[in-house]
């Protein structure tokens, strides 16, 4: 069984990768790219740790298959931060004790950030129905969400 | 600990810092379970049986072995032989039994078999190049059932001397204890309520499945990577299982994704470490999340049947409950605790409990939260509230009327010494939430609930740098921002910002033993440890100082940082900073360290009460859970947003348990819903933000005073968001989850 | 397994016709790669069709119906500023289907195809009279949405079928449709009962009428005679009670994991009566 070459982009970096055809975009960023910010939690779609973007669009990794990003955009949380700077989500989760054991973060992240860029002043409700395939089993959400509505609060004051 | 060694005034403990490992959590950059690689590594898979209760007669390996990319193929006859020992004394035995199957297939996902190949996919192919023959037995799957005379044997001989004679081999254990004549108080109440009541098992659902990466040298010397809460045992259990000495396995935690107690044994380490040795290669192994429903360990389900009598003014008269609960094919289910913590808020002058731990062909039941706690309080707080209701009296004041308090004998057993339940029911009685409206259709519920806490062996050791920062090196696994308490609690004895302390997870090569994080004990007993630590190296630092200024030791104390002169007697000097006693420490007499080992015995129980409000649709049975508040003693709250973080996810895990959650087994023994998709946890939309209130009633055993918290909150919830139903339903619900199904079937019988 | 991508229906047509063994068509994959994943289906052959021009489009035709291509995705149609307005029920069946993550690439197609009996979209697309082309090796033919599932798990779409365009009709005036299914959660799970209502009316009385049924038989049910106890009514409580009676009457489920026999029995009903009221509502010109 032959591999498929696919060339991509990873948070702006262009990258090249072999993979099976079965593997997810998840198996490739983590194995072969060795991006193990996002998480396999239950490689059905139900869980959301592995969430990134594809061409700007929030996905599962897990429900993609590597083969299909050739060509596309791919945003990570590796991405998420400027450098050393942290995106103000990161901070704001920090802050909050929006994590406890952390696993759920990077997707939460992902999702948050892409809820900010659709829409900048998200109701409680429109927050959780945004985050409900992001599952968290630490926190209760309670201070997932204050922290992501205070985050955009802040945007919109700064802009 | 002496009680006059209290602190009461802090200057770092009770505020709320960054976590230290906040950065690598948000960036992508925390190296979970999963995270890992070695050079040469191969990927493990698992078979597992398809049948819920199954001999093995026999299992082909010769062509998965001849498959090119396989490099190992292994089964229950590739692990050490260890003596099978019936009872208590044999859980190695029922870990080894429970990683790899031996005679028999106990439960649909038992391990049957595995391999190790060069990659993820032909591992799992692999797999199905396996033939296993079996011979399919009658199952059980229902602790009821389990305990009828004609249920299938799951394993002779396991009980232990507790049982009593005549009950079925199934029956492994057996608890009673109580005080007082309860015959004599049931005669004495004014209302007596039988009633029986259900749970079902429900999964830790922690978010990170299982994984390892597991080494082992033909030398027998071995390192093992892995998610768990406890990485010492699973050195012992692994180097027992596979016959090597333990101090020659070292093991290395990962950050872990949540655990809840399910993370405090081994499941998939052994069979790495196994692969490993037979392809003298490294093995990763990683579940997948129908591995983790189906093989690893979910909480207990049970079966109780609760009395209890109570006069007209709300006095409990007598109080007698029996808990039968499944904990799958191996002894372990907590009846005992169940027991135990059923009745523990009340003051009671006649109780009596019974606890039966119960075998089926189900998954062996790990540890959950408070394990065996909130399935009791949901029948005990259930049969109150329905008294409470019968007697027309107000379910707070009815449990301040009986609630247990300093020199109280407890249900179990103990005096209490101080502790907090007066205080939180009169936090919830002052509360806004207990006095706010409710409309048409929604329903009010409040529960207690009480938890042990545990203290457990615990070694820490903390060591100064020149430059006057600290490493402090723990053993207990950092489950939920534990690192954060422990630099708060080192740099208020040392004095120095909480910034400049690193704390570590220490491997099991760098650090004494240390029992699991569970029992709500990190905070205590680590904090504890660290604490003790801390001041161990105080003494030192003050022993430099009075070399330096050429006085006693005596004359000298540790004062916000510095050594100081203890008082005017003992000479002028200028504060010495720690870090000028550590600049010039080679120089002194070398490095300055602390260290602690121990075994805390002063946990202090801890309680909690919550109020919630929930709503039913009386067409559909769906139930929203619209206001929830969390009132709990934490003694001390060391990082209180923390704290409140405990309550949260104890109170959300109580809401997933009572409404949703459960464990679906089909007749042929299967689980039926082994996905996130159908294994319903509750999700962001699910839930309202929930309240917290922290009572701080300080515990005796601690220096600081702190209580536990990690495990209380997911006692009352059950029982409360029961009660709130019941209200809101207008019929009482005595089965868990309350799914919608349920409760439209109970609202049709109840016309 | 083999991975193809081909640029045209014609092509993947041929790919699937000349294919052995299990083949499947890739749109969002939100089934196909749960299935693959699980080794519930392990395909032979993979064929991703969207690299295939225009199968993302959501398209307004002249005479008011739609054209949306098969990979356009739920999160597309709920974005789309004029889809929403005049097939609420559609939009809300799809937009229902897993997480906002899901969204980004499942699509109504992919929802269909997958034939399962509590598909979400499925009962809102035979409600408003959905049509799909299917492309063969023998050219194209139109087939109603509810004749593509022919059973759980299984379709009517011969060996080098495909579909390849969805068509929803014209709304026309003072009609509206909606869309409500029972899930115990609020979000992320599989429908335990689906109920799909689309109507018009002449001033207040209820002219025409489909009604459909999802999870609560084989396949998803149109139930005549839920539409019979609606027409001719202004959706008054007789008429709302003769149509959950319909709807409870046509039920024809399982117990299981997700529900009992009398549970979705009894909810079909009352969700027929709460989606008639919205599409009603909706036919009125409110918003909801």
């Amino acid at each position: 069984m032959s591999k498929l070459h696919v060339s991509t982009t990873v948070n702006g970096d262009a990258v090249e990768y072999l993979c099976d055809p079965r593997e997810t975009l998840l198996d490739c960023l983590r194995d072969k790219l060795n991006l193990t910010g996002s998480k396999e939690g239950c490689g059905t779609g139900d869980c959301g740790a592995c969430s990134v973007t594809v061409d700007g669009r929030l996905i599962c990794s897990c429900l993609m298959l590597g083969a299909e990003a050739e060509g596309k955009e791919i945003e990570t949380v590796e991405g998420i931060a400027d450098g050393d700077v942290l995106h103000p989500l990161q901070k704001k989760m920090i802050e909050y004790a929006a994590l406890q054991c952390g696993i759920c973060t990077p997707g939460i992240l992902v999702a948050a950030k892409s809820l900010l860029e659709k829409n900048p002043d998200p109701s409680e409700e429109e927050t959780r129905y945004w985050l409900a395939g992001n599952l968290c089993r630490c926190t209760g959400y309670d201070k997932i969400i204050r922290a992501v509505m205070d985050t955009a609060a802040d945007l919109r004051e700064a802009s | 600990m002496a009680l006059d060694d209290r602190k009461s005034e802090f200057s770092f403990v009770g505020t709320r810092p960054n976590r230290p490992d906040g950065l690598d959590k948000v960036t992508g950059r925390a190296k979970f379970g999963a995270d890992i690689t070695a050079p040469g590594m191969l990927h493990g898979a698992i078979l597992r049986s398809p049948h819920a209760h199954a001999r093995i007669v026999k299992i082909d390996t010769s062509k998965a072995e001849a498959h090119k990319d396989v490099k190992a193929v292994i089964t229950r006859a590739d692990f050490a032989e260890v003596p099978f020992r019936p009872g208590l004394e044999g859980e190695f035995w029922n870990v080894l039994e429970n990683v790899m199957a031996g005679e028999k297939a106990l439960y649909d996902g038992h391990a049957v078999a595995a391999v190790a190949a060069t990659t993820a996919l032909a591992a799992r192919d692999a797999l199905k190049l396996i033939a296993v023959d079996y011979e399919v037995l009658p199952h059980v799957t229902d602790v009821d059932k389990a305990m009828a005379p004609d249920a299938p044997v799951i394993r002779d001989g396991a009980a232990d001397y507790s049982v009593p004679a005549g009950m079925h081999p199934n029956v492994v254990r057996y608890h009673e204890s109580g005080h007082g004549d309860v015959e004599a108080g049931f005669a004495e109440a004014d209302l007596v309520i039988e009633d029986s009541f259900a749970t079902e098992a429900t999964h830790q659902g922690y978010i990170e499945p299982h994984a390892c990466l597991g080494a082992m040298g033909s030398d027998g010397k071995g390192e093992l990577w892995c998610t768990t809460q406890g990485h010492w045992i699973a050195q012992k259990t692994c180097a027992a299982l596979l016959g090597i000495e333990t101090s020659q396995l070292r093991v290395t935690a990962s950050e872990i994704g949540g655990g809840f107690g399910g993370k405090t044994t081994v499941f998939i380490e052994p069979v790495a470490l196994a692969l490993s040795r037979k392809a003298n290669r490294p093995v990763k192994i990683v579940m997948t999340r129908s591995e983790v429903f189906r093989a690893t360990g979910p909480t207990a389900s049970a079966s109780m049947d609760v009395k209890i009598g109570m006069k007209k003014d709300g006095t409990i008269a007598a109080a007698q409950g029996v808990f039968r609960l499944q904990g799958g094919a191996f002894p372990g289910a907590p009846g005992d605790m169940t027991a135990m913590c059923a009745f523990a808020p009340y003051n009671l002058s006649n109780v009596r409990q019974i606890g039966y731990d119960v075998m089926s062909n189900r998954p062996k039941q790990a540890a959950y939260r408070a394990p065996g706690a909130p399935m009791g309080a949901f029948a005990v707080e259930s049969v109150i509230d329905e008294l409470c209701k019968k007697l027309g009296l107000d379910p707070i004041e009815v449990r301040l009327k009986n609630a247990a308090h300093e020199g109280t004998r407890a249900s179990y057993g103990p005096r209490f010494e101080r502790i907090g339940l007066v205080e939180t029911l009169e936090a919830a009685k002052a509360h806004p939430h207990y006095a706010a409206p409710l409309k048409p259709g929604q329903g009010r519920g409040i529960s207690c609930g009480f938890w042990f806490n545990h203290g457990g062996e615990t070694s820490v050791s903390l060591a100064l740098s020149e430059d006057g920062s600290a490493q402090l090196m723990v053993g207990t696994p950092d489950v939920g921002g534990s690192r954060a308490s422990m630099a708060l609690m080192a740099a208020e004895v040392l004095g120095i910002p909480y910034e400049n302390i690193r704390v570590t997870i220490a491997d099991t090569a760098t650090l004494g033993y240390n029992d699991v994080s569970h029992g709500s004990r990190v905070t205590y007993a680590s904090g504890l440890a660290t604490i003790e630590a801390a001041r161990h190296a105080v003494e030192k630092l003050c022993e430099r100082a009075a070399s330096k200024w050429d006085i006693p030791v005596e004359a000298v104390k540790w004062d916000n940082g510095c050594a100081v002169p203890s008082g005017p007697n003992a000479g002028t000097f200028e504060p010495l900073p720690l870090a000028d006693i550590t600049a010039e420490m080679g120089a002194t007499g070398g490095p300055i360290s602390g260290h602690f080992e121990a075994t805390p015995e002063g946990a202090g129980v801890s309680f909690g009460t919550h109020i919630v409000d929930a709503e039913v649709d009386p067409e559909t049975g769906k139930t929203s859970i619209i206001r929830y508040t969390v009132i709990q003693d934490a003694g001390k709250a060391i990082h209180p947003t923390y704290v409140e973080g405990q309550y949260q996810g104890g109170a959300a895990q109580g809401i997933g348990w009572a409404l949703n959650e459960e464990y679906i087994y089909g007749d042929d023994g299967r689980l039926q819903n082994s996905i996130f998709l159908d294994y319903r946890i509750p999700v962001a939309s699910d839930l309202p933000m929930i309240d917290t209130v922290i009572v701080e009633v300080p515990n005796p055993g601690h220096p600081f005073g702190v209580r536990g918290v990690g495990e209380t909150g997911i006692v009352p919830p059950l029982a409360a968001i029961a009660n709130a139903v019941s209200h809101a339903a207008g019929v009482r619900m005595r089965q868990l989850p309350m799914s919608p199904p349920r409760i439209l079937a109970a609202l049709k019988d109840n016309g | 397994m083999e991975y193809h991508s081909p640029a045209s229906f014609a092509e993947a047509s041929a790919l699937a016709a000349n294919s052995t063994g299990i083949t499947r068509f890739l749109a969002g994959g939100t089934d196909v790669l749960v299935q693959l994943r699980s080794d519930l289906v392990a395909p032979d052959t993979l064929i991703d069709i969207k690299k295939i021009n225009g199968v993302g489009d959501i398209t307004r035709n002249a005479d008011g119906s739609w054209t949306l291509g098969v990979a356009a995705t739920g999160a597309e149609m709920s974005e789309h500023p004029d889809l929403g307005r005049e097939w609420p029920g559609i939009v809300e069946a799809m937009d229902m289907i897993g997480s906002t993550q899901v969204q980004g690439r499942a699509t109504l197609t992919g929802n269909l195809c997958n034939g399962s009996p509590a598909a979400d979209s499925v009962p809102a697309m035979v409600a408003a009279g959905v049509t799909v082309i299917a492309t063969g090796p023998d050219g194209d033919r139109e087939v109603r949405v509810e004749d593509i599932p022919t059973g759980p798990g299984k379709t009517s779409l011969a060996k080098g079928e495909l579909i390849s365009a969805v068509n929803i009709p014209a709304r026309g005036d003072m009609a509206g449709d909606a869309y409500l299914r029972f899930i115990p959660r609020t979000e992320m799970d599989i429908a335990v009962v689906g109920v799909g209502v689309s109507l018009r009316l002449d001033g207040d009385i209820v002219t025409e009428a489909r009604v459909a049924l999802g999870a609560v038989a084989p396949t998803v049910l149109l139930v005549g005679d839920c539409a019979a106890a609606i027409i001719g009514s202004p959706l008054d409580d007789t008429a709302l009670n003769a149509l959950a009676a319909a709807a409870s009457a046509a039920c024809n489920p399982i117990d299981d994991k997700r529900g009992t026999v009398a549970f979705r029995t009894e909810v079909a009903g009352v969700l027929a009566k709460r989606a008639a009221k919205i599409a009603y509502a909706r036919a009125k010109g409110e918003k909801i």
